[in-house]
């Protein structure tokens, strides 16, 4: 329902933009050479247009348009590739899809190893002339096998009659398949399959398992016919596969074929039997040779013309099938670009740019899903509050030292087993923050850690690297001296150090929160060092002949003419350490923006990677936003100097 | 005696090549307090080596140079230096930036914004007390520069190429101004200037540099300062006396340049 209004809504926006802008276009200056010198400009009525064009092209390569006008399209489609699926083994063997008869093709085939394997063996330096009489004589029998089955005279009437019941049943579900009531369904199986669609569910549902709270894998493709043009081509799969089924158990094996390939192997059997452990070469050629006449063997190769009333049935059908089909062939060519429903086996699934795009539809119902508290992904929420004591962190913050240095004893239980407490016992308590106080909501969830690494890293980056910059930009020895510590650390990709400092460190926040400050640092060190080496040395002067003193041109003057260069090098250290957060997330963790996006690849959950690459993308932006407001705020005058 | 006194005053740079560099040498002089002394010279000449030694950014070779007989070792507040610039704080407001020496002071704001508004008045400047700098024009900042100098009652004021950047009109207010400010204040002023006529103008005495080693090559006394406080600037120029001083001045500059020139070649 969504996806159609969504779709209405973008053709109107798009058809109403352009013809606003094209209005507006004969309003506009004109410039001689590209028109209007504003075009710089832009427009929000182009910018509709392509954000629509964008939406539409999602819609469609995704396939939700298709999902969105025809819902019951993609299990159609499913019963039409169970028939193609059962019908590709048939056709195999016709020039239908392929260029030659299978028979044709498997003898020019086994005709090229035999001929391979016999200049193989002229050539070898590892026979002898014997031997290679014998191998070369075994080759030709092989080669003589392939007569004995094209020709038409040893058919067998057996196999004949065979053939021609095949091509029957053929005729006979074609002739079926064209009725309008087929497959002749009763009231009570019609009653069952519509339970059986009823518990399936429709394309693309999303299902929750309550009990960890996880998001399931989506079924693609519901396989059970829904409609009744469905049902004609899941009963006639089921036909197909049988009638391909006995099509390919039997074997065009005439007595003198029989003979003569017993011949040969137990010949082939007796001479590998007799040759010595130092004649391998021999024995191994003459194993190849009695693996091409077993392959003839069960090639089902057939006399040119015996199966030409089979191919025209197959070609019937195939013409019925695809008549039947009818207005589902242009959904399917239409609306589900670069790819198709494919069948194998039992279950049908979406192969093409539907199955990596995933649907706006089913991302946003999923997303909507996720963000709830109680879903989450892996047990945790992306972002949510809990209620914490704020006794948890006095116990972190005061050191439990302070208990272990008050005079007295900790209690001991007495002998009726009753412990009494002291006052050492209860400092205890207050310094482990174990008691009751008030408790505060406090946000957590895979964004929140996501977010408190970055912000954790950054912020000891800073304060940590701009001192330390500072000091570098304005001495000489500092330069030196931590010059070279920083540069041999700096090209390193932060990545390569990831490894290293998460098996230190340790998988949890401390090894990324490191990894981030390492990342931040540099960057701050390099811009707070430019901001302080950059200082005029008029303004130094003037502020020292003011009678400021070196602290007070360090903390009034030098600082605030780096702070440009400061504010710059967060906003580069923020789009660094998102960036290095989430791939240190994809190598280790248990929470995290990252970590939802690497697990949820294992189970190839294409909407909650698309999902996870739009809530990445949202923060980034979100940051540099809210950086660039507070850059502008801060420094109104950078730049302007 | 608040007198500037300059003896023996040598200056050697050397270069990275190892080369010896006579910025300065053996420069004597005596500044009484309240004169408005202009040095005038070809480039290269140690105008503004001989003002960063007053202002105590540099140290002389060899030498001596005084202060209310207090060497001069260092910068300091009873030196007040204005740059070509301006230098100001652009993170600063025009108020702030005048106000800065105060603060470093820590004197109490209610009192120092007082004063900060009193010298805004003087320098023309009433009312853009909350402006920020970069907002402000050329002549603009060159007149918070100085209102930030005087704020300070340095007993000498240097200035680097005040007006140098600053375009023909505002530089004549701009004159007209510090004249004034010399007058109503009656500070020691040592005023560096590149133009012939700006140094005639406001130099009560006026010292020729010449360069190789950096020498004083001629001194002369002036009455076109006084002369100012009264009369229209544009009057003075027009004085005989006043050309013949300049045509002398310029001939003088151009004779050092060749010489230099001729020397390189």
């Amino acid at each position: 329902m969504l996806t159609q209004i969504v779709t209405f809504l973008i053709f109107f926006a798009v058809i109403g933009c352009i013809l606003y802008g094209r209005r507006l276009i004969r309003t506009e200056k004109v410039d001689a050479v590209f028109g209007n010198p504003e075009r710089a400009l832009g427009g929000t009525h182009w910018v509709i247009v392509g954000s629509s064009f964008l939406l539409l092209i999602w819609l469609y390569y995704s396939w939700d348009i298709a999902k969105g006008f025809y819902p019951k399209s993609a299990n159609e489609l499913c019963q039409v590739a169970k028939v193609n699926d059962s019908l590709l083994g048939l056709k195999y063997q016709f020039p239908i899809e392929e260029r030659e008869l299978k028979s044709t093709s498997q003898i020019k085939k086994e005709n090229k190893n035999l001929k391979k394997i016999s200049i193989e063996i002229q050539n070898s330096e590892d026979l002898n002339n014997q031997q290679k009489i014998i191998l070369i004589n075994f080759i030709n029998k092989t080669n003589q096998l392939i007569p004995l089955l094209t020709n038409v005279d040893l058919l067998e009437n057996e196999t004949k009659q065979k053939i021609d019941g095949i091509t029957g049943k053929i005729n006979f579900l074609t002739e079926n398949f064209q009725k309008p009531d087929y497959p002749f369904e009763t009231e009570q199986e019609l009653s069952e399959r519509l339970k059986a669609v009823g518990e399936e569910g429709g394309w693309g549902i999303t299902k929750v398992n309550a009990g960890s709270g996880t998001i399931e894998n989506t079924i693609e493709v519901p396989l059970v016919p829904a409609t009744d043009r469905g049902l004609k081509f899941h009963v006639a799969a089921q036909e197909l596969n049988l009638i391909s089924k006995e099509f390919f158990k039997l074997r065009n094996h005439n007595p003198e074929f029989k003979s003569k390939i017993k011949e040969l192997k137990e010949s082939i059997k007796v001479y590998r039997k007799d040759l010595n452990d130092n004649e391998e070469v021999a024995s191994s050629y003459a194993k190849n040779i009695v693996k091409i006449a077993r392959r003839i063997e069960f090639a089902s190769i057939y006399p040119p013309n015996a199966l030409n009333k089979m191919q025209n049935a197959i070609i019937k059908f195939d013409e019925a099938q695809l008549q039947a089909q009818g207005g589902l062939r242009f959904i399917d060519i239409f609306l589900f670009p670069a790819g198709t429903i494919i069948a194998s086996g039992p279950s049908c699934s979406e192969q093409g740019s539907g199955r990596w795009l995933p649907k706006p539809s089913d991302t946003f119902k999923k997303f909507v899903l996720m963000s709830k508290p109680s879903v989450g992904y892996k047990d945790i929420p992306l972002l949510w509050i809990k209620m914490v004591d704020v006794s948890t962190w006095i116990g972190f913050i005061l050191p439990d030292w302070i208990a272990d240095v008050l005079p007295g004893q900790y209690p001991v239980h007495t002998k009726d087993g009753i412990v009494k407490q002291n006052f050492k016992g209860a400092v205890l308590k207050v310094v482990t923050g174990d008691f009751k106080l008030l408790k505060i909501p406090v946000p957590y969830g895979h964004i929140w850690d996501s977010f408190m690494r970055v912000f954790l890293g950054l912020v000891f980056g800073i304060i940590i690297g701009v001192p330390l910059g500072l000091f570098m930009g304005l001495n000489r020895f500092a330069k030196g001296f931590f010059d070279p510590l920083i540069e041999l650390y700096r090209p390193v990709p932060p990545l390569a150090w990831a490894p290293l400092i998460i098996s230190v460190l340790g998988i949890d926040n401390t090894g990324k929160v490191f990894l981030l400050f390492m990342v931040s640092l540099s960057i701050m060190i390099i811009s707070a060092r430019a901001g302080a080496s950059g200082t005029q040395l008029s303004k130094i002067h003037a502020a020292h002949s003011l009678g400021a003193s070196k602290k007070q041109i360090l903390r009034y003057v030098i600082f605030p003419n780096s702070l440009p260069e400061i504010l710059t090098g967060i906003r580069v250290a923020v789009g660094m350490c998102w960036g290095t957060l989430v791939a240190a997330e994809f190598l280790a963790g248990t929470t995290g923006i990252g970590f939802v996006e690497n697990v949820a690849k294992k189970y190839f959950q294409y909407e909650v990677i698309w999902i996870t690459i739009f809530i990445m993308g949202m923060l980034g932006l979100l940051f540099d936003v809210t950086l660039r407001k507070i850059i502008d705020k801060t420094i109104p005058w950078r730049g302007k100097g | 005696m608040s007198d500037l006194i300059s003896q023996n005053l040598n200056m050697i740079f050397k270069t990275p090549k190892g080369e010896k560099v006579h910025a300065l040498k053996d420069l004597n002089f005596t500044l009484k307090k309240g004169e408005l002394l202009t040095v005038l010279g070809p480039s290269g000449c140690g105008k503004t080596t001989l003002l960063n030694i007053t202002a105590g950014f540099i140290r002389p070779t060899s030498g001596s140079i005084t202060l209310n007989n207090k060497e001069i070792d260092g910068p300091g507040v009873e030196r007040g230096m204005v740059f070509q610039q301006g230098a100001l704080f652009e993170w600063l407001t025009v108020a702030e930036n005048v106000n800065f020496g105060l603060r470093m002071k820590k004197e109490d704001p209610i009192k120092t914004s007082k004063r900060v508004d009193e010298w805004l008045e003087i320098v023309g400047l009433k009312g853009f007390g909350n402006t920020p700098t970069y907002q402000l024009s050329g002549g603009m900042q060159q007149r918070v520069a100085l209102a930030r100098c005087l704020i300070n009652d340095p007993d000498l004021i240097l200035m680097d190429e005040p007006l140098g950047a600053l375009d023909a009109l505002t530089r004549e207010k701009m004159q007209s101004l510090v004249l004034k400010i010399w007058k109503e204040t009656g500070k020691t002023i040592i005023l560096i200037t590149h133009s012939v006529e700006e140094a005639l103008l406001l130099g009560e005495r006026l010292y020729v540099m010449a360069p190789r080693p950096g020498r004083i090559h001629k001194e002369y006394n002036l009455p076109f300062a006084s002369m100012g406080l009264e009369e229209d600037l544009r009057e003075i120029k027009k004085n005989k006396d006043f050309s013949a001083k300049r045509e002398e001045i310029l001939e003088m500059i151009w004779n050092m340049e060749e010489e230099i020139m001729g020397k390189e070649i």
